[in-house]
């Protein structure tokens, strides 16, 4: 598949672009904050943008979705990146949406998916517990019943954990904590008794949530997957979902990289624009190289999943590594450059920085991604 | 597309069919590639006729147009009898500065005279150009050159010195910088001049340079007579064909990082390192080595994907896009930590100089690490692209 845009994926970037620059710029999120929303993101503009097919833009027809491809739901997390838009993108439909599209049963997949794509189901994956990414560190017990499993353990960095109505838990029916085998991925619902979440704020003004599983029992029917073999099918998400992930923060990055040369050109010191100064020259070319090696990687990447090719894994480390890298340097240059302005709240660029942060941490960080593609290549 | 399928079985019988056995063999540890020449020598016959008949189909520049020698296939047809080359192990039948450099630009600038004289001669490998473009006083300040060219009516006479000609002490004609008047602004009184390097007047001294080796010389000019009918595009308007042809060379030089991705040196770099640091339940056992291979691989894959867009979305919108101005820079850095990385993993088998005590491919890799540090110089500084991309791309300010 070419790298090269088509005509209708241009036009779907043209929609989404001028969508999220009415309905959700960066004072949207700056709003959101402010007032300590409850929810962290507008349900109503989840709605509406489920209304244009981008809550189930992956899905197939008969589930309620619009049946194209990572290409295009690419072209979606990019411009949501763009503006820093708060939805539950990743955390429902990358992440738990492709538990349930991946691993669930007919009756699972019909119960759930259509109502995701309609923007009426919000899900979460309850995954890491440490204070990194390694998804196979799972202490969370899920211990046979007769009916089903009983869940014991904790979980941090739920992304949208505290409004969601189901949750996905990784836990571990076997072995012990590091292991790939043994883990199973199970359906909660969010008013299972003995399910505790606490609402975390974190520094990009989106939230998550800390999960507590105390005695939680669920029956057979919230197997997704097979049991015991939960890691093949957390393989297979995580993928899709960092590479969307890596998406969005292509989004991000180039917009804080595009207002930065934009502010080297308006700014004057010394009776000149500061984009004339080579030692400024140089390090925005540098930024540029980026951007471009990061949009080539993260197209090639999308492609990959949508022609199911077998280095999907490979490049989903690859695409992470290097939009994290990207995002961290261009954060930080990008708040350099602004200069004091770049470190007051009013000034939009500070938000970019954080962002990039909590985007560069979640699913692993370049050299998590980095010892993955090691391992994936077999050194 | 089913007319490329036919294309691609009618070229892979023809290789298989014409292309000599040992020129589907790698190259031996002092064997190069065929560059052609007036004082080219063939040891093998072999290497000989397969230049001949690769030739005679306009092979050697596949998508130069017929009448001059060429091939006359189109971009996607030539990428087709490459992918051919590579997977029958074919070597290139010929390689030179003629072909990638100078050709592009007299097909654009040349006369029909010019074109018809030396196209060809390129294409069969009989002439062998060099690049007169760098001088002492003139590196990355290209345009300050000051070899001079007078006007003595039916000739110009050359008078000056070039520097970090490539190959000059093989080649049989060099394209030229020249200042032909000295009075205008700098970029506007540089013309381009094709001349022998057999003219009276020529003279040529290698450069040894710290990898041990002498590709680059000094090249001398006095008093040289050049025909006025070798000049090429208008007097005075030479800078503009200049930086066309740098644009060809910065490509050339941009693509050499390339191919060598996670190999190279008899082996991939993992294997590499595994091998000089030993492993570790299957692992590379030094965890930071097998970060950066990782890290270069990686980069590697980011930087192939980014020159497979480049000209995918060139085929689709017309015109190479933006990120084409890092292939020259990226390129070349990349290859340079490539080494850096080659000489860590190799340890001190990669500082042997000579003699006893290191194998080939180590003595070599301590020569391509030091070579490979004139990359990011030769063609246009690491600097000076990045100077190019805030000016060109960016729209920084001067």
């Amino acid at each position: 598949m070419s790298l090269a845009l088509s005509d209708e994926q241009e036009l779907l970037r043209s929609t989404a672009r001028e969508f999220v620059a009415k309905n959700s710029p960066v004072k949207e999120l700056r709003r959101l904050r402010d007032a300590k929303d409850p929810v962290g993101f507008s349900r109503s503009l989840w709605k509406e943008m489920a209304g244009l097919g981008w809550a189930g833009i992956v899905l197939p027809e008969e589930l309620g979705g619009s049946e194209l491809g990572y290409a295009e739901l690419g072209i979606v997390l990019e411009e949501c990146g763009r503006t820093l838009a708060a939805t539950p993108l990743v955390s429902t439909a990358l992440l738990a949406g492709n538990a349930v599209l991946l691993g669930g049963n007919e009756l699972q997949k019909k119960e759930i998916l259509p109502a995701l794509a309609k923007g009426e189901r919000i899900l979460a994956l309850a995954l890491q517990e440490g204070a990194h990414h390694a998804p196979y560190a799972i202490a969370t017990r899920a211990e046979a019943t007769t009916n089903g499993y009983r869940l014991n353990g904790k979980k941090t960095f739920v992304l949208d954990g505290h409004v969601a109505d189901q949750l996905v838990v990784v836990a571990r029916s076997a072995g012990t904590s590091g292991e790939r085998d043994g883990l199973v991925l199970l359906l909660v619902p969010k008013s299972a008794r003995g399910l505790t979440l606490l609402r975390t704020i974190m520094v990009d003004g989106r939230n998550a949530a800390s999960v507590k599983l105390d005695g939680v029992e669920v029956d057979k029917s919230a197997l997704l997957g097979a049991a015991g073999r939960g890691a093949d099918l957390l393989d297979k998400l995580l993928d899709r979902a960092t590479i969307g992930l890596a998406a969005e923060m292509l989004g991000t990055l180039t917009e804080a990289f595009e207002r930065t040369i934009t502010y080297l050109k308006d700014r004057k010191q010394f009776g000149v624009p500061i984009g004339s100064f080579q030692a400024l020259k140089h390090r925005a070319a540098n930024m540029f190289v980026e951007v471009e090696l990061s949009r080539s990687i993260v197209l090639e990447a999308l492609r990959a999943i949508d022609e199911n090719r077998p280095d999907v894994s490979q490049l989903a480390s690859v695409a992470k590594a290097r939009v994290s890298e990207a995002i961290h340097l261009i954060g930080n240059e990008a708040v350099q450059m602004f200069g004091g302005i770049g470190v007051t709240d009013e000034e939009e660029i500070g938000l970019f920085l954080k962002r990039a942060r909590v985007a560069e941490l979640t699913l692993g960080d370049a050299a998590y991604h980095r010892a993955r593609f090691a391992t994936l290549s077999g050194f | 597309m089913e007319n490329l399928d036919s294309f691609r079985s009618e070229i892979g019988k023809w290789l298989e069919e014409t292309c000599p056995p040992s020129m589907r063999q790698p190259l031996g540890p002092d064997e190069d590639l065929n560059w052609g020449g007036r004082e080219k020598k063939y040891e093998n016959p072999e290497e000989k006729l397969w230049l001949e008949r690769m030739a005679a189909r306009g092979f050697t520049t596949p998508t130069w147009p017929k009448e001059y020698g060429g091939g006359g296939l189109s971009n996607a047809q030539a990428r087709v009898l490459n992918e051919e080359m590579r997977r029958l192990h074919c070597r290139p039948a010929l390689v030179s500065f003629g072909i990638t450099m100078l050709g592009p630009v007299l097909l654009q600038y040349g006369n029909e005279a010019q074109k018809k004289e030396h196209l060809p001669k390129i294409v069969r490998g009989e002439i062998r150009w060099c690049q007169g473009y760098s001088e002492p006083g003139a590196g990355s300040d290209l345009a300050g050159l000051q070899t001079r060219a007078e006007d003595k009516g039916d000739h110009y006479l050359v008078n000056g010195q070039k520097i970090w000609t490539s190959y000059a002490n093989y080649a049989d004609w060099i394209f030229c910088l020249v200042r032909t008047d000295t009075n205008a602004p700098k970029h506007e009184g540089i013309s381009f001049l094709l001349f022998d390097m057999k003219a009276p007047g020529v003279s040529v001294a290698p450069i040894k340079l710290i990898s041990g080796t002498s590709p680059f010389c000094q090249t001398f000019f006095q008093d040289v007579k050049v025909p006025k009918q070798n000049l090429v595009g208008k007097v005075n308007a030479g800078w503009t064909i200049a930086k066309a042809l740098l644009q060809h060379e910065r490509e050339m030089i941009g693509g050499m990082g390339l191919g060598m991705a996670g190999s190279g040196g008899g082996g991939s770099l993992d294997q590499l390192a595994k091998e000089y640091c030993g492993t570790d339940a299957g692992r590379i056992a030094d965890p930071l080595i097998r970060d950066q291979v990782a890290q270069h691989m990686m980069d590697s894959r980011c930087f192939t994907t980014t020159l497979r867009r480049s000209a995918e979305e060139a085929k689709a919108g017309g015109g190479p896009g933006a990120a084409s101005s890092i292939f020259k820079l990226y390129g070349t850095e990349m290859n340079k930590r490539r080494y850096e990385l080659l000489v860590k993993t190799l340890g001190s088998q990669a500082l042997g100089w000579e003699g006893e005590g290191f194998n080939a491919r180590e003595l070599g890799t301590t020569r391509e690490w030091l070579r490979s540090k004139g990359n990011s110089i030769e063609g246009g500084t690491s600097e000076v692209q990045l100077n190019i991309i805030a000016k060109r791309v960016l729209g920084l300010p001067d």
